[in-house]
């Protein structure tokens, strides 16, 4: 990726204020149609808060952000329309069928009846998950329910997908099969901005930036990134970076 | 939308087993037991005679006491000092103290003295239960000294007026009880379902996947309103069924009006609930919140004590519980057939405040922060 595509998510001094605590603090960064942007950071370190922000969920202070073109302040609703979500805490419902979940945001979204269910089918035969169609999604594995989330998050095609945390708590493999699946919407013009504790994955990100107390203190690609700390992983990296922070992690 | 939105709620309440079990129970505690439990008719007080008479007369006001029904004889003390050890003890809650030389004086023509002592830690009991005792002294007095006219009327004695009780003859404490109780049912039934409801989808985290979709407030808020709306119904005509099959209580004409404001105050009953969601991030703070108004809203509807009997403050703020007005009419329909004409003043209330509880239920709904 040398010269950025078109620009899908964009912030200038994006500033979150709760009373005399400064969450996010002055953030500024560019995304590319596609890109898979990584946005890491320590607990407490202010994530969450900007990718809120981001999605409309929460009103910037200050400074200002746009995403697939809508301003995030005066427009959230617009911003909406266009972008996938998936948060930390698992959140399906869990009462409901795994077809169920698609109809419902299928609907939310304009899909229509028909659409909804002849995509309900390909996704599920693309996850191998056609035997589940009429399963409860609480009696699912974890590392099931976290795909399964990610495709109802990109199921309306979004222009954005933002992804908190998506792969806590399942093992290896699942993660990689995950990232598999990140890798195929990015290839379809979706962009990725995903925040992650897993340093392996931030190596599979076009770019990463790393946050420190509300900051950022590095942004570029991993390759880059590693060769400007002299560190042979981004662990290393990370690490050498969150050393400074001063505020407690949570 | 909303077509969706409203078919993911039912199969969610269907699936909620919980759920089902609550539109059950609930109308069976509140219309079958609790008209037993809350009953203020007093009844089987005991009383401790001491008769220092000894006479025929004393016993025959004994025996009178004892066969009104109202009474039960704890025992017979020979002094009243051992009398209100029995008080304290609380095996008896009254004594009646017939004093020496009743029959004399009563012979003479004159009018003894009897001293009757209640316990009245329990005012109700108390209260009423020495009235039914004078009742039955003065009652006992007119037939002794022959004036039968006066007996016929229990009464204290005097020039009694002659009292007709209209829409609920017998003063069955039920008939006036149960159109009560079904505002209460549906009261707690429609608040806490709609509270826990949304505040549950808080804890799970669905609510967030909502919020980052373009579902409209409004159009959320009613998706949640609508089901509840009919179950709410729902639990009405099991409350309606239950009042009839079990203490014969029908509506007469009053039906329309029942139908009419039930359908009108569970819309309030809900947009209460949500308020109290949108302000509590937790089950247990909703619980509190819910209990806390809920509490305070029956105490001061007039279903236990009547609003009118109220200090005028207290009158004033009853003004704003839309459970007053709910339980007037449910009580007015019930008891006297009363039509959605007849009670326009109430159905204004429950509108406005319906209108003004919803606007508050989506205003306070925040997708962002």
């Amino acid at each position: 990726m040398t010269r950025m595509r078109e620009t899908v998510i964009h912030t200038d001094r994006l500033t979150k204020r709760f009373g005399n605590f400064t969450a996010v603090d002055h953030i500024s960064f560019d995304v590319g149609r596609g890109e898979i942007f990584g946005f890491l950071g320590a607990n407490g370190a202010g994530k969450t808060t900007a990718m809120r922000m981001l999605c409309g969920l929460s009103r910037p202070t200050e400074g200002s952000g746009s995403v697939a073109g809508y301003d995030i302040a005066t427009q959230p609703e617009m911003v909406k329309r266009n972008i996938g979500y998936m948060s930390q805490r698992f959140s399906l419902y869990e009462d409901l069928k795994v077809w169920e979940n698609l109809r419902l945001f299928g609907g939310i979204y304009g899909l229509g009846a028909r659409q909804t269910a002849t995509k309900t089918d390909e996704m599920l035969c693309r996850l191998g998950l056609e035997g589940e169609r009429d399963t409860l999604v609480k009696a699912l594995p974890l590392g099931w329910k976290q795909k399964l989330a990610f495709s109802v998050a990109i199921f309306h095609k979004p222009r954005v997908v933002f992804l908190d945390e998506p792969t806590g708590g399942v093992d290896p493999a699942a993660r990689r099969r995950f990232w598999e699946l990140i890798y195929s919407a990015a290839d379809s013009g979706i962009t990725v901005f995903v925040t992650t504790h897993y340093m392996d994955e931030a190596e599979y990100c076009d770019r990463v930036s790393i946050m420190v107390d509300g900051r950022i203190e590095a942004l570029d690609r991993p390759a880059a990134l590693k060769r400007q700390f002299e560190a042979p992983t981004m662990d290393e990296v990370f690490r050498r970076l969150a050393r400074k922070a001063t505020r407690q992690s949570d | 939308m909303l077509k969706y939105l409203l078919e993911k709620e039912f199969k969610q309440i269907v699936r909620n087993t919980f759920l089902s079990k609550m539109m059950v129970i609930l109308p069976i505690m509140t219309i079958v037991v609790f008209p037993y439990v809350t009953s203020q008719e007093v009844t089987d007080v005991k009383v401790c005679i001491v008769d220092n008479d000894h006479s025929q007369a004393s016993q025959r006001l004994a025996q009178k006491v004892e066969a009104s029904g109202c009474f039960s004889v704890a025992g017979y003390e020979p002094t009243y000092g051992e009398a209100m050890k029995g008080i304290e003890e609380g095996s008896a809650d009254i004594v009646l103290e017939i004093p020496r030389g009743f029959a004399k004086s009563r012979g003479r023509g004159e009018e003894p003295q009897v001293t009757v002592a209640a316990n009245s830690v329990n005012g109700v009991r108390g209260g009423l239960g020495s009235q039914y005792l004078s009742a039955v002294i003065a009652a006992f007095a007119a037939e002794e000294g022959g004036s039968e006219a006066r007996a016929a009327q229990g009464m204290a004695a005097g020039a009694g007026p002659a009292t007709l009780y209209r829409y609920n003859p017998t003063l069955d404490y039920k008939v006036f009880m149960v159109p009560g109780l079904i505002a209460v049912l549906i009261t707690l039934l429609c608040c806490a379902l709609t509270a826990l409801n949304i505040v549950g989808e808080k804890e799970a985290g669905t609510i967030e996947q909502i919020n980052v979709t373009p579902v409209p407030k409004s159009l959320f808020i009613l998706a949640k309103l609508m089901p509840n709306w009919a179950i709410g119904m729902l639990s009405l005509s099991f409350g309606v069924a239950f009042a009839w099959a079990v203490h014969g209580i029908s509506p007469l004409q009053g039906l329309p009006s029942i139908v009419l404001f039930s359908a009108v105050y569970i819309l309030v009953a809900s947009a209460m609930g949500m308020v109290i969601s949108n302000y509590s991030d937790t089950m247990q703070q909703a619980m509190f919140l819910m209990f806390f108004f809920l509490i305070l809203m029956m105490l001061t509807c007039g279903l236990f004590t009547p609003i009118e009997s109220m200090p005028e403050w207290a009158q004033k703020i009853t003004t704003l519980n839309p459970m007053r007005y709910f339980t007037r009419a449910m009580r007015l329909a019930y008891l006297r057939g009363s039509s959605p004409a007849e009670l326009a003043r109430e159905l204004m209330w429950l509108g406005g405040f319906a209108v003004v509880l919803n606007a508050w239920a989506v205003a306070s709904y925040k997708k962002s922060n």
